[in-house]
Formats: C-alpha cells, sequence, structure tokens
C-alpha cells in the first residue's frame, strides 16, 4: 500500500494546490478544453440531428458522417493538424470536436426519429406546424437521448483531452505524460484519479440536467428505456 | 491483478507475435548465446528518429557478417526497453553513454566520454555492457533561432544569465526536473527561464519558429539546426557531458562477430556523418532502412 | 492550388504504395503494422465480449449486481487510455497484453448493457413457453434467450469495434499500436505527413470493413430478422420490436446504424 501512501502525500503536498502547475490550474484547463470542445460540438450536431431527424432527409449521411468520424484515431487527427496549423489549442479543440460530433449527433436524429408517430400526427392534427412540431414536441421528447448522447461525449472528451499534453498544452493529461518522462508512477496516478473525479462530475452533472430539462412525464418513460 | 494477467498473457502474446511473422523473443533461449558461429540478436530502438536510423545501421552491419538479426523499434519508455535488454528480450540497443549513465545514477557527474564509460560500466548491473563508443556524439543543447541570439547577443549558455527570465524555454518534460537540465542551468550558470514548456521532442523547431517558445531543447544532430540556421549556445562548463553513441548490449548473447560489427560501425561513424543521415531521414523522409543500407555499403560495412 | 493538392495526393499515394511492404523484411512496411493492428483490436474485442457475456448473465440473474457492476465499468472507462497503457508496462513490457487489456475492459461500457438489454427483452411468455417446453436454464439460454439477444449484441459490437480500432491507435504512445506507430513514429515524430495521412485512412478503412463484417454476421446468425415477407402479425412485430431495440441501444450508446435507418420506416 506504500502506493496508495505516496498518492496521499501527492494529494496532500501544498505544491500541488498553486502555480500554473498546480491542480487547480491544470483542473481548469482542462475543464475549458472539454467545455470548448462539447460546445462546439453540440453547435454542430444538435441543430444537424434536429434537421436530418424531423426531415427524415440525409439519415444514412449524418450515420455514415458519424460512423466515419468515430472510426477517425484520435491521436492522427491531433497530429496531422499540429503538422499544419501549429501547436495551441486549435489542434486539440479540432479533435475533441471529432470525437463528440458523432454520439450528439447520431442521438439527437435517433431521438427525434424515434418520437412516435400518433403522436406526430396528432400534434399536425392539433394544428400544430412544422417548425412547433419540431420545437414543442420532437425536441422534448429527444431530449433525454440527446443528453446521453452528449454525457456520453463528455466522458470521451474528458479522458481524451488528456493527449493534449503530447502537443504542448496543459490540463490534467500534463500529471501523465510529464510523470510517464520522469518515471514518476506517483504523478501518472495523480493526473489519472484527477480525470476519473473529472469524469464522475461530468455525470452527475448530466444527472442533474436531466432533472432540469427533461419533461416530468417523459422522465418515467425515459428511465424506463434506461 | 495485472500480474496475473500478464502471467496468462506472456506466453500467448509470444504465440501470437510468432504467428504474425513478428519477433520471436525465445528464439535466443534455445540456441543459446555465443554458442553459434554466427548467433541471432534482437536489436531495439528508443521512439525517436534517430534511434530507429542507429538500429538499422547497427543491425544491418551484423547482418552483413551473418548474424540474424530481429528488429524491436520505437520501445516508448527508457525503463521497458532496459528491463528488455536485462531479461535477454532485446540483446543489442543503440544508447548514449552520458544517457545511460543518468539512468543507472541520476547523481553521476557529467564528464568526457573515457570517465562517463569508467562510471557506466561500473554501474551497469551484471550481464549488461558497453561496447566501443563511438566518436559521433548527439548532446542536449539550448537553441535559439538567429534572430534572438543576435537580439541579445547569445553565444554561450552562460550569455542567457540576465535574458533567460523573460523567455520561455521548451523540452521534454524530463529536461525540466533533472540534473543535465534546468536544474543545472540554474545551478552552473545561473540560467532561470521566465517559463517551461513541455513539448515533444518533434515540435519544438516548430515551435520555436513560430515563437511560441524563445529557446529549445533540441538534440545537436537535429537536422532542422542547419536548415533553420539555429543558434546552438556553447556549453563550456561541460554540464551537459558527454553523450557517444554507444551499443548497450547483453552481453551473453552477443557473439565475437557482431561485437565485431558493431565495434566497425562505432568506428567509422562520425557526428557530421550522423547529422547527415538523420537530414535524410527527417528533412528528406526516406526511409531510414534504405538510408543505413546506402551508409553502410559507402563505408564498405555492408 | 489545384495543382499542389494534386501533388500532395500523389505524393502520399506514392509512399503508400512504395513503404506497403518489403520482400524478405516482414518485420517492415505497412502492411505489419496494419496485421498488428488487427491482431490488436480483434483480440480485445473478442476478449471484451468473452467478459461481457457470462458478466452480462450474471447480471440478468442477480439483478442488484448489475447497477455496481456498470458503475465500475464506467469510471474504468473514464481512466484515460495512456494512463492505462503506462501503466500496464512494467507489468507486460511491449507485449501485446500492454494494449488488449486497457482496450478489452474498455468495450465493456459499451457491450455489458447491450448484454443486458438484449436478454432482458427476450418475453415473459416466451421464456415461459420454453420452460413448459421443458427446457432447462442452460438449453434455454442457448436456444431461446441468447437468439433473441444477438441483434442487439451485434449492434454493441459494431460501435465497439470501431472504437477499439480506432483507440487502438493510443498504444503507439508506449510502442505498440499497429497503424499508430506509422501516425507517430514514421509521421508525427519526422514531422511528415504522408504517414499519418495513409495511418489514418487505412484505421478508418479497417473500421468501416470490420463494420461490415459484423453486419454479415448479423444477417447469418438471424435468419428470421431478414426481410422475409412470410410471418405473420406476430413474427413481423417481433422483428421491429428487435430492431428498434437494437437501434435504442446502439444510439445509447451512441452508435451509427445506416442500414437500420433505411428499414424502419417500411417497418413502422
Amino acid at each position: 500500500m506504500d502506493i496508495l501512501n505516496e498518492l496521499v502525500a501527492w494529494f496532500a503536498d501544498p505544491v500541488q494546490w498553486t502555480g500554473s502547475a498546480g491542480i487547480p490550474a491544470r483542473m481548469a484547463e482542462h475543464v475549458y478544453y472539454c467545455l470548448l470542445g462539447l460546445l462546439i460540438s453540440a453547435v454542430i450536431a444538435v441543430p444537424l440531428g434536429l434537421l436530418t431527424g424531423h426531415t427524415g432527409v440525409g439519415g444514412f449521411l449524418t450515420a455514415s458522417l458519424a460512423n466515419f468520424a468515430r472510426a477517425l484515431p484520435t491521436i492522427g487527427v491531433l497530429f496531422l493538424i499540429v503538422l499544419a496549423a501549429g501547436i495551441g489549442l486549435v489542434p486539440v479543440v479540432c479533435a475533441l470536436v471529432a470525437l463528440a460530433v458523432p454520439p450528439i449527433l447520431v442521438n439527437t436524429h435517433e431521438g427525434v426519429r424515434g418520437v412516435e408517430p400518433r403522436l406526430r400526427d396528432a400534434a399536425f392534427g392539433m394544428g400544430m406546424r412544422g417548425r412547433e412540431v419540431l420545437f414543442g414536441l420532437e425536441l422534448p421528447v429527444a431530449t433525454p437521448l440527446i443528453l446521453i448522447g452528449m454525457r456520453t461525449a463528455a466522458v470521451q472528451v474528458v479522458a481524451t483531452a488528456t493527449i493534449a499534453a503530447y502537443v504542448g498544452v496543459g490540463g490534467l493529461g500534463r500529471y501523465i505524460v510529464d510523470g510517464q518522462a520522469r518515471q514518476d508512477l506517483t504523478m501518472m496516478l495523480g493526473g489519472s484519479v484527477l480525470v476519473v473525479l473529472l469524469a464522475v462530475l461530468t455525470t452527475l452533472l448530466f444527472a442533474g440536467l436531466r432533472l432540469l430539462l427533461v419533461a416530468p412525464g417523459l422522465r418515467a418513460a425515459a428511465a424506463s428505456a434506461r | 491483478m495485472h500480474k496475473r494477467l500478464a502471467l496468462i498473457g506472456l506466453p500467448l502474446a509470444a504465440a501470437l507475435l510468432t504467428a504474425c511473422g513478428g519477433s520471436d523473443p525465445y528464439a535466443e533461449d534455445e540456441e543459446g548465446g555465443g554458442g553459434a558461429e554466427a548467433g541471432s540478436v534482437v536489436i531495439g530502438s528508443a521512439d525517436f528518429p534517430e534511434s530507429t536510423l542507429l538500429a538499422e545501421i547497427y543491425g544491418r552491419a551484423m547482418e552483413a557478417e551473418g548474424v540474424d538479426v530481429t528488429y524491436q523499434l520505437s520501445i516508448g519508455s527508457r525503463e521497458v526497453y532496459y528491463s528488455q535488454i536485462e531479461s535477454g528480450n532485446l540483446s543489442v540497443f543503440p544508447e548514449y553513454n552520458g544517457a545511460t549513465l543518468a539512468y543507472l545514477d541520476d547523481e553521476a557527474p557529467s564528464g568526457n566520454s573515457e570517465e562517463t564509460n569508467a562510471l557506466v560500466a561500473e554501474a551497469l548491473p551484471e550481464g549488461l555492457e558497453i561496447l566501443d563508443s563511438s566518436s559521433a556524439e548527439n548532446k542536449d543543447s539550448v537553441t535559439v533561432t538567429a534572430e534572438i541570439a543576435r537580439e541579445h547577443d547569445l553565444s554561450t549558455l552562460a550569455d542567457l544569465a540576465d535574458v533567460a527570465g523573460e523567455l520561455t524555454l521548451g523540452g521534454p518534460p524530463e529536461f525540466e526536473t533533472r540534473q543535465q537540465g534546468v536544474v543545472g542551468l540554474a545551478d552552473v550558470y545561473g540560467v532561470e527561464f521566465g517559463e517551461y514548456r513541455s513539448l515533444e521532442v518533434a515540435l519544438l523547431t516548430q515551435a520555436l519558429m513560430d515563437g511560441d517558445i524563445q529557446a529549445a531543447n533540441l538534440f545537436t544532430t537535429d537536422p532542422q539546426i542547419a536548415v533553420e540556421g539555429l543558434v546552438v549556445l556553447e556549453d563550456p562548463e561541460n554540464l551537459f557531458g558527454a553523450q557517444n553513441i554507444t551499443p548497450l548490449i547483453n552481453g551473453e548473447q552477443v557473439d565475437e562477430t557482431a561485437r565485431g560489427a558493431l565495434n566497425a560501425v562505432s568506428a567509422a561513424l562520425t557526428t557530421e556523418a550522423l547529422t547527415s543521415l538523420n537530414e535524410r531521414v527527417v528533412v528528406q523522409n526516406e526511409n531510414a532502412a534504405d538510408v543505413a543500407q546506402e551508409w553502410l555499403e559507402q563505408e564498405g560495412l555492408a | 492550388m489545384i495543382g499542389a493538392a494534386w501533388d500532395w495526393t500523389t505524393g502520399v499515394l506514392d509512399w503508400g504504395v512504395s513503404n506497403w511492404s518489403y520482400p524478405g523484411e516482414p518485420d517492415r512496411g505497412i502492411l505489419p503494422r496494419l496485421t498488428e493492428h488487427m491482431r490488436l483490436a480483434y483480440l480485445s474485442i473478442l476478449i471484451g465480449l468473452a467478459l461481457a457475456v457470462p458478466l452480462g448473465l450474471a447480471c440478468v440473474r442477480w439483478k442488484p449486481l448489475y447497477p455496481p457492476v456498470l458503475t465500475g465499468v464506467n469510471v474504468l472507462y473514464a481512466v484515460p487510455s495512456i494512463a492505462l497503457f503506462f501503466l500496464m508496462l512494467p507489468y507486460t513490457g511491449f507485449s501485446d497484453w500492454t494494449a488488449v487489456v486497457p482496450l478489452a475492459l474498455y468495450t465493456l461500457v459499451i457491450l455489458l448493457p447491450n448484454v443486458v438489454d438484449g436478454l432482458r427483452q427476450v418475453p415473459d411468455h416466451v421464456r415461459q413457453a420454453a420452460v413448459a417446453m421443458g427446457f432447462g436454464p442452460l438449453r434455454r439460454l442457448v436456444f431461446v434467450e441468447m437468439p433473441v439477444a444477438v441483434p442487439v449484441i451485434i449492434a454493441g459490437l459494431r460501435v465497439a469495434s470501431v472504437a477499439t480500432i480506432s483507440m487502438v491507435s493510443v498504444a503507439s504512445l508506449v510502442g505498440l499500436g499497429g497503424l499508430g506507430q506509422l501516425i507517430l513514429s514514421e509521421g508525427f515524430r519526422r514531422q511528415f505527413d504522408a504517414p499519418i495521412v495513409v495511418g489514418v485512412l487505412l484505421t478508418v478503412l479497417l473500421a468501416f470493413v470490420t463494420d461490415a463484417l459484423l453486419v454479415l454476421a448479423q444477417r447469418r446468425l438471424t435468419p428470421w430478422a431478414r426481410g422475409d415477407d412470410a410471418g405473420g402479425g406476430s413474427g413481423r412485430d417481433r422483428r421491429a420490436a428487435a430492431r428498434a431495440s437494437a437501434k435504442a441501444a446502439a444510439a445509447r450508446a451512441g452508435a451509427g446504424t445506416p442500414d437500420a435507418d433505411r428499414t424502419t420506416p417500411a417497418e413502422r
């Protein structure tokens, strides 16, 4: 249990909690990259998924595109953009977006497609128009699935943002990459623990968002689907 | 849990490796290294281009002498390949004498090539040996652009003392914490950079040219130094010590024929030759194997 | 502009063709990297499946087991892959297991829920009918429950295989990683784009081919789910339900199931 003691000592060392290499600074950087990546992904994927789901046009294309993006090796994307654009935030965020778009896109599309035709017929029957059906019926019904897609994306992004350290930016990956280079196992483990913690927090956050955003009547149905 | 998995895993993995035409780490055990006239060796390399190139050069020179050579290239971590040489899964590794010493004893003093080799030989565990050092050397450096050198009138590391506070130094993560790095720069030269940026070695030149960093811990045989007209700051106090190319071997597994071939390469190789071969691999993007073969033929070693 | 793009493309292709393989040197070139990639990915997926099926069965039999197991699998998934690879290194060295063990564990996050959902969706009356016909637990599992679960499990396998194939490359950071080696050592470390592009494209291609093979396997394994028109109402319903739940499971894992989309409108 030596390693556990060392890990506790690592976290207890006041040096870890101050300065630009301290845990708060690294955590803030990590959260920043992840939020930026997720936000951009959501801005791309949610409208696209709503559109293809609502119109039923381009569903095959969307799914193929998402599959293609999912198959892209993240380090390949990262390194290629670094070669083209230099080091910095751009390659990191691009790689994270490539990672986060597929789950959000597919879930948004499937969420809207999965709205029961009877409900859609009823909405049209009540005189709702295309856009009203989309925002009044389809989006709320699809929200639980969209949130699940975003949660999947978020957990992946939180874990993967660590490779940003390979191209010279900060974040929690620094502890893992630097720890490896310096043969410092404790530092590596400490970094991993922080990443896992952040992922757990992310999951909790989405559980909270679900309570906030999903209509109460839908929650029970969504829960049974889960 | 890991250990138990490893126990089940290793033989299976070895079987798979063999099945797929990869290396066979057990081949040496059967033949018993040193017994046969032209034995077989496994040569490894670290995961940067020069190390791979050197493994190709040394490996092909041994092949030319009839030694059966298997290649296990681009191994990420010194800890890993070192333990593999100890265990005999690797038998030859192109190393740098100073780096080997620093790995074995991180408090060892910097010295010239002979001093360093004597200390390495002393510190190596039973069974491991180093062969002759080449005159070819690849040292750590602090390197700046010509522009920065002119602007701050820099030619040696000592000149950095007054200006380093405004500059950012880039280098691999381990350079920040070791004696032959940021620590020694402060101790020996009183140089303390404003900031340190951990970067993959491959990215340093680009970061330097883009102005993301103002000084970089480049290797002296990096062909980009000549291509971009960079200035390597002199090291009058010999902080960075000797870094001669020196094969590290598992003694039992490398016979006299193979040793002869390895020593012949070390004798023929120079820093200039190595730098120009690096240039062909890294800048011209030629294949390391082809470049190695051509050089050996030109030197009459293959 | 177009000329430059053409030159670049032919340059990349040229590098790919001329480095494909070297006769007499089986360790060199792109081909051995590709086979290594396939070996690492397929081994991880198979081991993942071999773990997920018994684990899923246990979770269905003993319901309270599922939530903690699922949480554990999810936490494991959140550990960054580079950290796990590095942590494996001292134990497994550069054997395949350094890459395979973490990758196999990651697949569980997708495979386990799909196995559980697949098994749970067996309608109660079907199970009871099997019992009434004298099927013991094992026979029931093999001949009734597993076949019904297959479409959902394969939907999970498709997502897991694409994810694993793309993630193998990260193992190159510890000196394994198949095509990732091409990307990292040949490409990135030399600041040379051709090997990176070739590595990325081959990874995507491998993922697509694997996905197609799994779709084929599903058609083979579940002939009743094919578009036969003989079935009466109940058969149709069951088919639609199976497909819809497979799709839902895939969507939950964030999968793309292009062909499912084409068939559903007709089924509705």
